[in-house]
């Protein structure tokens, strides 16, 4: 799946500025991270048809880059997104950032996850027949 | 030139700044009266530096050596600060100035089939009709659209097929920009040669003019106290600006000693043919180094290095000279970034700090912090490694630091009234 990043300078409502951008443009946020430092932040989202949308933010001066992610299906109890992920550390993937789903399906929680490699990430998801 | 031909053409300005009741006192003051007590280059030496404060003094017209019924023309430096310097020009003068401009674009291959964009401003800077009347002097075909109007500017060009783009070194990047927006492509235009000046500017800024517009990009160089654009300009070869021998260089230290050739300092002219405005060692607040040769593009006589700075912009951070343009060849050496950038020098608690906003460029941007840390680091130590200060820089969006249509704004000092 393809995510969308988007850079995002520390100023004062720029943030808002861009999901006004994402509500013109009709799009629904369906999963959403903002990873933040002290000068800028990256807002990461995953979208219906990322790459119309990213050449629609580009129209508009955004920096924008389309980011391979995987989302994966934990289930929705304590310690569910532990047994997930003990499974991709028993396969050496190696997670760069993750973050959750807005909707929930019913007993189930959707992440969604960066890897550093996205190989070993496949060979995972097939052997532990992931989601 | 021979140094007795030199000798002359030096008595004969003295002869003619004379004419100025501020010059005779002044040069009385030196021990010279009359033109004759040139005898040799020392002689010349003697003569008091004259600079912008000396034409504040007269303004508007104190300094001007002919009667007013021989002056044609007027042009003026903006006045940043206090009034404007007026400089005036006679109709021989005019013919000179047009002389030299279509000498340096002979020299770089511009003929009469060229289609001529200047897009200077018109008016009392001289730039655009410096350029104008030279090309016009050449026989090419002028564009006179003058600056600013981008959009219009880039539809011209494509449609009229300009071949030569003359402005700002900043204002053909911004051009360059722009056309991405309007979907214009370097291959939809003519052009093959800019000519571009008023404002100093690096090699990696040459490169990428270069490449983004296709063409070759040449320097020119002056200002309207010697004559205007055109006193120097580069020839296709690029090793230094090609100064007309009209005018007489010489690049002094700070304590105003002449320095030798290749040796780096304030660049000071004199004309040597000019009557409405003649000028005497004239402080440019320049910085450049001078060299006596032949090219292998014809030109004999002196040649400037390009202008890495300016005396005034220098910047003092906590007591360490740092010149803008050292921080710009910093941020251009790192690829991922765009040749815009804002230099903020502030001031907390008595002590200075030094910050550089540097635009992200599209291509570069990546998902993950690490690596935008990474780029961060970069440009802080390749910039530190340069000014020998640590500095903080700060990644921010394209187009989010202010475009110029005239002269880029690279520095915001707000230490004022913090001292």
């Amino acid at each position: 799946m393809l995510q969308l990043s988007i850079f995002l300078e520390n100023a004062k409502g720029r943030l808002a500025e861009v999901l006004n951008i994402l509500a013109e443009l009709n799009v629904n946020i369906r999963a959403l991270s903002l990873a933040d430092t002290k000068d800028y932040g990256v807002l990461r989202i995953i979208v219906e048809d990322p790459e119309t949308i990213a050449q629609e933010l580009k129209k508009r001066d955004c920096i924008v880059k389309l980011t391979k992610v995987w989302t994966l299906k934990v289930p929705d109890r304590p310690g569910g997104l532990a047994e997930t992920l003990n499974k991709l550390v028993m396969e050496d993937v190696i997670v760069e950032y993750m973050y959750a789903f807005v909707e929930k399906e019913k007993e189930q929680a959707q992440v969604v996850l960066r890897v550093r490699d996205n190989d070993l990430m496949q060979k995972a998801v097939a052997k532990h027949g992931l989601q | 030139m021979n140094q007795e031909g030199l000798l002359e053409g030096l008595r004969k300005t003295v002869q003619q700044v004379l004419k100025a009741p501020y010059y005779q006192k002044k040069l009385a003051e030196a021990g010279i009266f009359y033109p004759a007590d040139i005898k040799t280059i020392e002689d010349f030496r003697r003569i008091p530096l004259t600079q912008k404060e000396d034409l504040r003094q007269n303004y508007p017209f104190g300094l001007f050596a002919e009667p007013m019924d021989k002056i044609v023309r007027v042009h003026a430096s903006s006045g940043t600060t206090g009034k404007p310097t007026v400089v005036g020009y006679t109709r021989e003068d005019i013919k000179l100035w047009a002389k030299i401009v279509a000498n340096g674009l002979k020299r770089i291959g511009v003929t009469t089939n060229d289609v001529i964009q200047v897009a200077y401003g018109y008016g009392l800077f001289t730039g655009g009709m410096g350029l104008h009347y030279g090309c016009e002097r050449l026989g090419a075909l002028v564009i006179p659209i003058s600056g600013g109007n981008t959009h219009r500017q880039l539809m011209l060009m494509r449609d009229f097929g300009s071949t030569v783009l003359c402005c700002t070194p900043s204002y053909a990047l911004y051009l360059a920009d722009s056309m991405e927006e309007v979907g214009i492509t370097k291959e939809d235009l003519k052009l093959r040669i800019g000519i571009f000046g008023a404002e100093p500017w690096t090699e990696k800024m040459r490169y990428e003019i270069e490449n983004r517009l296709g063409i070759r990009a040449i320097d020119i160089y002056g200002l309207s106290e010697i004559m205007g654009p055109g006193v120097s300009m580069e020839c296709l070869k690029c090793n230094g600006l090609h100064i007309d021998e009209n005018f007489y260089p010489e690049v002094l230290d700070a304590e105003g000693n002449v320095l030798p050739e290749g040796e780096p300092g304030e660049l000071v002219f004199t004309s040597l043919d000019k009557m409405g405005f003649p000028v005497l060692r004239y402080r440019t607040k320049d910085l450049t180094s001078l060299s006596y040769g032949t090219c292998e593009c014809g030109h004999v006589g002196w040649t400037m290095q390009r202008v890495s700075a300016r005396v005034d912009d220098m910047l003092i951070i906590r007591g360490v000279n740092v010149f803008p343009s050292q921080i710009e060849e910093a941020i251009l050496s790192v690829s991922g970034v765009e040749p815009h950038y804002l230099i903020i020098v502030d001031r907390h608690d008595n002590l200075d700090t030094l910050e550089v906003l540097v635009e992200l460029s599209a291509d570069s941007f990546t998902d993950e912090i690490r690596e935008l840390e990474l780029l961060q680091a970069n440009i802080e130590d390749k910039i530190e490694e340069v000014i020998g200060l640590s500095v903080k820089v700060r990644l921010v969006e394209p187009k989010s630091i202010p475009r110029s249509e005239g002269k880029a704004k690279r520095v915001e000092d707000r230490r004022k009234g913090k001292m």
